[in-house]
């Protein structure tokens, strides 16, 4: 019942993942073949340290340049005027807004069926650049409504939802950071935090269809399955920043998982000085 | 001219506001990562 009570092995270091699920006999599934190697903190670590800078350094690259090209060579839109080189900031960050809880929200499925130990900090490391990106795309699209639709905000269904969105990562910030404090106390905060995660991720459906749904100043989306509205001049730059923003969202995520992880191992050395 | 003008300021808004969250946000990540690896250590006794 208690998992996280398993995140400090008696012997002081992760040999595997059946360290971590030691104290929780009798619950969840046995970790998929694939995921095994994956369930070693140790293992992570060592993948962790060489591949977040790279994400950083090549995300960084990537969003910076398309960025300034899109700022610099695209030309301005015929409707839109030089407000369409918003697009480069606000798409982007709309995508990783919801990306980042549909991490939460498979993280959440995996840690509450399969008990992997890493799910739950793979969560808890995607909500805070989950909620910054989605204030982003709030602020972002709201400076680009005012030359384009004359008003900073409608309470229409995209841009209602997609507020709703960055209330659900305020709560799911809130509720993960108590059931950290109750770690000790093993009062199974961290279930209680995955089934949020999951129950959330009804929202990223509604979001999406939100502008089909119904009637909105939004315009209906621009780029779906293998289709897209929007011209080549427009569309490369804007696929390169978002893959250059993804890059950027998956280091941001890898450092704060090895924060957490850090921490964890920090309060079960206090931990173990303290009871001996 | 005037309307390729305040059109500009927007634009400006947007990518600085867009730059520096994302900054922030990296900043804010790898400072957190060192001092809290740094604490293990020190813990660690290392």
């Amino acid at each position: 019942m208690v998992p996280t009570i398993a995140l400090a092995p008696a012997s002081g270091k992760w040999q595997s993942a059946r360290d971590w699920r030691r104290g929780s006999p009798g619950e969840g599934f046995d970790l998929p073949a694939p995921m095994h190697g994956f369930a070693n903190p140790a293992r992570f670590l060592r993948m962790a340290r060489w591949l977040m800078p790279l994400l950083l350094v090549s995300g960084l690259l990537l969003s910076l340049g398309a960025v300034l090209y899109g700022m610099l060579v695209v030309p301005p839109d015929r409707l839109m005027g030089e407000t369409v080189r918003i697009l480069y900031i606000h798409v982007p960050a709309a995508w990783l807004g919801m990306a980042g809880w549909s991490t939460i929200a498979i993280a959440s499925l995996v840690e509450l069926v399969w008990r992997h130990p890493l799910a739950a900090i793979a969560g808890r490391a995607a909500a805070v650049p989950g909620a910054m990106f989605t204030a982003i795309c709030l602020i972002t699209g709201s400076i680009w409504a005012r030359p384009t639709w004359g008003t900073w905000w409608v309470w229409d269904g995209r841009l209602t939802s997609y507020l709703v969105l960055l209330f659900l990562y305020f709560g799911y910030i809130a509720l993960s950071g108590a059931a950290q404090r109750d770690m000790v106390s093993g009062s199974g905060g961290n279930r209680i935090t995955a089934i949020f995660g999951l129950v959330g991720a009804i929202n990223i459906p509604i979001i999406n269809r939100s502008v089909v749904w119904w009637n909105s100043l939004h315009q209906p989306p621009s780029i779906t399955a293998g289709k897209s509205s929007i011209d080549g001049t427009f569309l490369w730059p804007l696929l390169i920043a978002a893959l250059g923003f993804s890059l950027i969202f998956g280091g941001v995520v890898l450092a704060r998982m090895r924060m957490l992880l850090a921490d964890i191992q920090a309060e079960a050395r206090l931990r173990r000085k303290a009871l001996a | 001219m005037r309307e390729g003008l305040q059109q500009w300021d927007y634009v400006l808004a947007a990518v600085a506001i867009g730059v520096i969250g994302t900054l922030l946000l990296v900043g804010w990540s790898l400072v957190g990562m060192a001092r809290a690896e740094r604490r293990r250590d020190k813990v660690r006794g290392k």
